[in-house]
């Protein structure tokens, strides 16, 4: 789960890891107020801050440094409400409805600090570099020896020797040590306390006046440890996700859209993935990945369908399920009742494997249901390839 | 022959009063697994369905002799039923359940590294020697004895490879599914070595998906180690990046990860990458000359 990047900064402060003063608003009113108010604080300058969850806001025109009231009226004015497109977001953009107004900071230097798993040895890592401000992947692509990394032991935690190394290596002298000492073990904390997956803070930025701040921070959640968190899972924004995601997870679906003509339904995620591949092989493509899992029920599958109809690029749903938990006759009721419900149009090409596999047949051939049937995977392919090709 | 389990196995199931912990312990006894019994904690001492149920895993071994453990206890309980069968020294532990907080695993794992036990999964289907037993929820009647080894990161990915080679007359010595988890107790090549040096496994199907760099480590073991014929599928080939696909694992982070990455150094380690799943049983007969 993603969340926006004050409320990210709302956990590190909690943690007692320093982040720029600032408040999240909403309307133009609330921005010119907190605005006004940190530079009668004598904050020399003020920023502006879109609030979407896609990353390189500040090249998409979506971050303003400004120096006066006025100057931060017609910035705020500018970005709340706009379309912001960067590299993340896809060519239409994100609508941004909220801002963050924030001190700004005389900046020394930038750096980057961030927290993963690496998954070779089943640990925690704290990754530093000096190169911060930049996209971590292109760094790590090349110059991975920029990167410093301290692999963290679960039973004790990060310890401050190795968060001293860190500074070190960061080029940190005096008093900036312990400060980024201190921001280390209070991340870490913040990261283990609350799930994370991944956490980033760049750029982590030394100040003029010799003081280590936050700048920016990106948390990801462990959505598998979510269900420990009730307070957590109220971050979560949907304006920022994909509606019909948004309708999946309600219904429990492991659905993500994408932008072909061709929508699967398929249980398992490796299955549901070599689905796509195998509709992008025979020369069509996907319209989304769905795994509706092992125990789907009547709901959920007619949930499904209801969301792969909704998109209106669809022009054909390839049904390929291998039955091991969830029994074929159980899907294929599922499916007719569904088709019906919803007054299915679209052509319905379906590969059907596995427990009770004959069963499902005939209920699929009784029900009155228009349909196709690929006996292999390769062969439904090509008939939902062509079926959609046919129906446009 | 076969690897991790076989006629010899002597199955625990903790979580066996679940549903689902029942629905496949019946499964596994029906194709033929020693079922020993089960553990629920607080029904110790009652017998559901035939199968006697005990309130630890501890105790559950002492009077069965099991020495593999199934795991279907739900997500927020699953890592402590891992360590409660590693404490126990049950020596293969299999964990079915998906959703398992990464943190308690990070922890998990430091302990099950160390111990003797070894653990597939979590987020698995299990492990089956058809013919012999079956530890999971796979459906066995798909499977049939005979010579290709099986690791894989998904499940009906798996049935799907198995499938493929059954229809075509081709058996399997053990099909071993590894899970979909960023951490997960045997990974592909701890997987690749178990049947590298099963003298009746003659060939092996290697099957990954985006996310990690495990099947470049696999590749790099399979260059150096393996002679045996290896024909590979890695799923998620049109999956956008930074999107998590189904499997907490299978996600394209940071650049690495990627089906691409995957699949080059697989075909550069001499495995026959195949890019269509649908491929997977046809270059394993013509791999045989079958």
């Amino acid at each position: 789960m993603k969340i926006h990047e004050y409320q990210a900064k709302e956990i590190l402060r909690k943690y007692g890891v320093p982040v720029p003063e600032g408040e999240m608003v909403t309307t133009l009113e609330a921005a010119d107020t907190e605005a006004k108010k940190l530079f009668s604080a004598g904050s020399p300058v003020v920023v502006v801050k879109a609030q979407i969850h896609a990353g390189g806001r500040g090249k998409g025109g979506g971050v303003k440094v400004v120096k006066d009231l006025p100057a931060a009226n017609a910035a705020a004015t500018a970005i709340l409400g706009m379309q912001l497109v960067t590299h993340q977001t896809g060519p239409v953009g994100q609508k941004v409805q909220r801002l963050l107004i924030e001190q700004g900071s005389a900046i020394e230097r930038e750096l980057y600090l961030g927290i993963v798993l690496d998954r070779a040895t089943g640990k925690l890592t704290m990754m530093a570099s000096q190169a911060g401000g930049m996209e971590i992947e292109e760094v790590a692509a090349k110059t991975p020896e920029a990167i410093y990394k301290e692999a963290i032991e679960p039973a004790v935690g990060l310890q401050p020797w190795q968060a001293r190394n860190l500074a070190f290596k960061l080029g940190l002298t005096g008093s900036l040590v312990n400060q980024a000492v201190g921001f280390m073990l209070g991340l870490y904390k913040a990261f283990t306390e609350t799930d994370c997956s991944l956490m980033e803070i760049n750029p982590l930025v030394t100040t003029k006046d010799g003081k280590l701040l936050a700048l920016d921070c990106k948390i990801d959640f462990d959505d598998n440890a979510m269900f420990r968190h009730k307070d957590l899972k109220e971050l979560r924004d949907v304006a920022e996700e994909d509606p019909l995601e948004v309708a999946a997870s309600k219904d429990s679906l492991n659905y993500i859209k994408l932008d072909g003509s061709i929508a699967c339904m398929v249980n398992g995620a490796g299955l549901a993935m070599a689905t796509m591949d195998i509709i992008h092989y025979a020369g069509g493509s996907p319209a989304n990945f769905l795994d509706v899992g092992g125990g789907a029920n009547q709901q959920q599958i007619e949930a499904a369908f209801a969301i792969l109809l909704a998109d209106s690029n669809v022009k054909c749903i390839f049904i390929n399920i291998f039955g091991g938990i969830l029994r074929v006759d159980v899907l294929a009721t599922a499916v007719v009742a569904a088709a019906k419900n919803l007054n299915v149009t679209l052509p319905l090409v379906l590969r059907l494997e596995g427990t009770n596999v004959e069963e499902g047949r005939k209920i699929l051939a009784d029900s009155g249901l228009k349909y196709a049937v690929g006996e292999t995977m390769a062969e439904a392919a090509k008939l939902a390839v062509d079926a959609a090709k046919g129906s446009n | 022959m076969s690897v991790l389990v076989d006629k010899n196995t002597r199955l625990l199931v903790q979580g066996i009063t679940g549903r689902e912990g029942m629905y496949h312990a019946k499964g596994c006894q029906e194709y033929g697994t020693n079922v020993v019994g089960g553990v629920t904690p607080g029904k110790g001492g009652t017998v559901a369905e035939g199968f006697p149920v005990f309130n630890t895993v501890e105790e559950a071994v002492q009077e069965t002799g099991a020495n593999v453990s199934v795991i279907f206890v739900p997500p927020p309980f699953a890592a402590d039923g891992i360590l409660e069968a590693v404490a126990a020294k049950v020596p293969l532990v299999i964990c079915i359940t998906e959703g398992i907080p990464t943190q308690d695993m990070v922890k998990a794992w430091e302990i099950v590294r160390a111990s003797k036990s070894r653990l597939i999964g979590p987020n698995c289907p299990g492990v089956i020697s058809p013919g012999k037993a079956k530890v999971g929820i796979m459906p066995g009647r798909i499977h049939k004895e005979g010579s290709v080894g099986i690791v894989s990161r998904s499940g009906t990915l798996t049935y799907e490879a198995v499938y493929q080679l059954t229809t075509r007359g081709i058996g399997q010595s053990t099909a071993i599914g590894i899970g979909g988890d960023p951490i997960i107790g045997t990974n592909h090549v701890a997987a690749l070595k178990l049947l590298n040096e099963d003298p009746e496994t003659e060939a092996i199907i290697m099957i990954g998906e985006i996310g990690g760099t495990a099947e470049e480590a696999a590749a790099a073991y399979i260059r150096e180690h393996v002679r045996k014929p290896v024909v590979g599928f890695i799923a998620g080939q049109t999956a956008p990046p930074g999107r998590r696909m189904g499997h907490a694992g299978a996600i394209i982070s940071g650049g690495e990860g990627t089906a691409e990455s995957k699949m080059a150094a697989m075909a550069a380690a001499g495995i026959h990458v195949v890019k269509s799943p649908a491929e997977i049983g046809e270059t394993m007969a013509r791999v045989l000359g079958k």
